[in-house]
């Protein structure tokens, strides 16, 4: 790909040092403002705690292998799938993307050397993992029953375990995706490169600024609920308490008001990667760049305005409960504009089936699947049948977990040489990539059905015919793990023993390909200069040549 | 020789990097406000069930003191946004004075508010079983009572310690007279003392003719 090869490329010697080897003792990792350490301390602790989550959510599958409770009591049970949920959504899935990718990958695609607070970014990642730890801590410790909703009044008034501790953690942890974002939002502003103009920024980065701005406008909003729970719990304070003209329904409202618009933090920079990947794999400019755009920015925006269909069935009023449904069904619109410009983007492409292209696969067919039964949750008659059923749960675990999870493994075998400056093993990853897309499908779509069967979500003791359901599940889950496991068993191979990687062995077109891998310090060899649209993968006026393919470095190397 | 001193990784040159931090605090204090957004949402809501609890029980605050605290905060925004025109013209001992008096003058409404707290606490106004108002919906004017002024209390000592800090630094010349900080942290008083404003009439004001 010597027409991408811009003069700010590398020159011909190797640059002495790169951030890997620029300074190797743990204090110098511990007080590093370098974004793409960040990036890397953050992989590193949200891996650590998303195996955490994954152990609980291991027991509550075991222990869902028969209808009657024989593994765990009933309070374990609710504070396993507590815990679950808490760390999944807050110290995993949140943080999943943007903190790692995010982090590591913005100041690259623009150009940039760093991020604009580079010491604020250091302090970000001690927030989160402060308030992490403190809050698996306090978990199990004393434990929590609430669920990661910590709705009133039980998380207030009735439950046990250490709830307000439990809170001040994720309190604390939110003040760290507040200065991530008003990091990220500063960065692209202000210091993308020569030429980089808005519309010529890579997808990825429009997806980070695009949950950037969700995350400063929810976040905050989580934070206050939080502190209102603390405050009633703790200081006797009446904020939802009915007893006292309190209404536990304001404390719903204010929740989703975050966490719904949280969906898409986990979700768009998901979308994100898959542009990146889809572009590369099928050598092919993304289809309707300024539509992907502008449908990013509208979910950022609607998403917004759609979180009242989460009380459907809480009191809300008909007139709201149509509103919020009819805008749930609107969010859908820009969504099914990214999943038609994805699959247009491959038509007449030259598709190679590399980990990362097969994981983007998985993405669309299941973030498809997801968006689709979701609009079975946005109709008000349908969601009364649905609602705190396994239909829900399935629904959301096709989006973060067969969405998200997907598009982030994705992007770091994507990014693996470019990060590390080492190959993973291709075959190891297409096996875990097949892998996780089958044992996911395993967990999920029998949750579905039996969902839409009426198995509620939460139950520790089922009816008798939902067991085949929750054994296909349980098996599934177990498949899953594997393929979890799979890559941090391989790429930690890969670290020591993997093929050097060369600069660009994709040969991908974005501006952090043109650098060294693994970078210098400062990124770049000299300021970049850009003067092209993104996605330079053929000429604008003509698909790619069908007859003559150009396969990426990759493929020709491989014995 | 003070630009250099100033300048940090990644800004090109200073004036980017003033911006930058102007434009991350304006980042920032859009975050405070939909942070007090929850608040005020809830007291709305709860204003709107329940208007004649809230006159009720607004009645009862110590306006006295509210106002009192209102005509200080006040005069320290005064005072701030002269610190900071002040280092900005290089009046280095002007600056130092005024950082000192705004410092004061938020330790002062501190102590006041403390002081209105405890005439609060001897009427019996904490929420609780022995409640002293009806309906039982005063509690919730008086719930939202502790927990805004607290807050608010919380950014105000924050905003104390900042500004001694920034007092400090310049004072000691380790950071040049010019730097972006004086603006960040002006902003971020500023915005402590909009929400007062917004609180004292959310609180104070109604229930009185």
């Amino acid at each position: 790909m010597t027409d991408i090869t811009a003069d700010f490329a590398p020159a011909t010697a190797p640059a002495p040092t790169n951030y890997l080897n620029d300074g190797t003792t743990l204090w110098s990792w511990l007080t590093t403002t370098d974004h793409k350490r960040i990036g890397i301390l953050y992989a590193l602790s949200i891996t650590f705690f998303f195996f955490i989550g994954g152990i609980a959510i291991g027991i509550v599958r075991l222990e869902l292998l028969t209808p009657q409770a024989d593994v765990v009591g009933a309070e374990a049970y609710n504070r396993l799938f507590s815990l679950h949920g808490i760390i999944m959504v807050w110290f995993f899935l949140v943080p999943s993307i943007p903190a790692t990718l995010g982090n590591f990958l913005l100041p690259m695609m623009i150009g940039a050397p760093d991020v604009a607070f580079p010491r604020l970014n250091l302090l970000s990642w001690y927030l989160y993992v402060g308030g992490a730890l403190f809050t698996v801590y306090v978990i199990l410790a004393g434990g929590v029953d609430t669920g990661w909703t910590f709705y009133t009044p039980l998380s207030t008034n009735y439950a046990t375990g250490h709830v307000a501790a439990a809170a001040s953690g994720v309190f604390v942890a939110g003040f760290s995706t507040i200065a991530t974002g008003v990091n990220f939002v500063a960065t692209t502003h202000m210091l993308r490169a020569p030429g980089m103009t808005w519309f010529r920024l890579p997808l990825f980065v429009w997806a980070i600024y695009a949950v950037s701005l969700v995350m400063l406008l929810s976040t905050p909003v989580l934070a206050m609920t939080l502190l209102l729970i603390i405050a009633e719990r703790v200081f006797g304070m009446p904020v939802f308490d009915p007893a006292r003209g309190g209404d536990p329904v304001l404390f719903q409202h204010l929740f989703w008001f975050y966490s719904h618009p949280a969906v898409y933090i986990m979700i768009l920079p998901a979308m994100g990667v898959a542009s990146e990947l889809f572009t590369c794999f099928a050598r092919r400019r993304v289809f309707g760049y300024t539509f992907m755009v502008y449908s990013l920015l509208g979910i950022a925006v609607i998403g917004f305005m759609v979180w009242g269909h989460h009380m459907f069935v809480a009191g809300q009023s008909p007139l709201a409960s149509l509103v919020f449904s009819f805008l749930s069904f609107i969010v859908a619109v820009p969504s099914a504009i990214k999943v038609f410009n994805w699959t247009a983007t491959l038509y007449r492409g030259q598709i190679t089936f590399e980990a990362p292209m097969l994981y983007a696969m998985g993405f669309l067919a299941l973030f498809t699947l997801g968006g689709l039964t979701g609009l079975h949750l946005a109709s008000v008659p349908l969601d009364i049948h649905l609602h705190d059923t396994y239909f829900v749960i399935a629904h959301f675990h096709f989006i973060m977990v067969g969405g998200t999870v997907s598009a982030f493994l994705g992007g770091i075998h994507f990014w693996w040489p470019k990060i590390t400056g080492r190959m993973y093993p291709e075959s190891w990853a297409r096996f875990a990539a097949i892998t996780m897309f089958l044992g996911f499908l395993t967990t999920f779509l029998p949750q579905y059905v039996m969902g839409y069967g009426g198995m509620p979500r939460r139950y520790q003791i089922y009816l008798p015919e939902f067991q085949i359901y929750h054994v296909m599940s349980s098996v599934g889950a177990l498949i899953l793990a594997v393929a979890y496991i799979l890559p941090l068993l391989y790429l930690g191979w890969s670290l020591l023993h993997g093929r050097r990687a060369g600069d660009n062995p994709w040969g991908a077109s974005g501006l952090e390909w043109q650098t060294s891998s693994p970078p210098p310090k400062e990124n770049f060899h000299g300021t970049p200069r850009v003067e092209h649209a993104p996605y330079l993968y053929h000429e604008e006026t003509t698909g790619p040549d069908v007859d003559r393919r150009v396969p990426s470095q990759a493929r020709e190397e491989r014995p | 020789m003070s630009d250099v001193a100033l300048l940090r990784e990644p800004w090109p040159n200073l004036e980017r990097q003033r911006y930058a931090a102007s434009f991350g605090i304006w980042t920032f204090l859009a975050t405070e406000l939909l942070f007090f957004g929850g608040l005020f949402l809830s007291y709305a809501v709860y204003r709107s069930l329940h208007p004649e609890a809230f006159r009720v029980a607004s009645h009862e605050t110590a306006i006295a003191y509210g106002t009192t605290n209102t005509l200080i905060l006040l005069t320290s925004s005064l005072i701030m946004t002269i610190a900071e025109r002040a280092a900005v013209e290089g009046l280095r001992r002007l600056t130092i004075t005024c950082l000192l008096v705004t410092a004061a003058l938020g330790t002062a409404f501190l102590v006041v508010k403390g002081f209105e707290y405890a005439e609060d606490i001897s009427k019996g106004l904490l929420p609780g079983p022995d409640f002293p108002l009806r309906p039982a919906s005063t509690q919730l004017f008086w719930g939202l009572y502790w927990i805004m002024t607290g807050v608010h209390a919380i950014h105000l000592t924050v905003g104390i310690g900042v500004v001694l800090v920034l007092t400090a630094l310049i004072s000691r010349a380790t950071i040049p007279l010019q730097t972006p900080a004086s603006e960040v942290i002006s902003l971020y008083w500023h915005l402590v003392d909009v929400i007062w404003v917004t609180l004292y009439a959310l609180l104070y004001l109604p229930g009185r003719k």
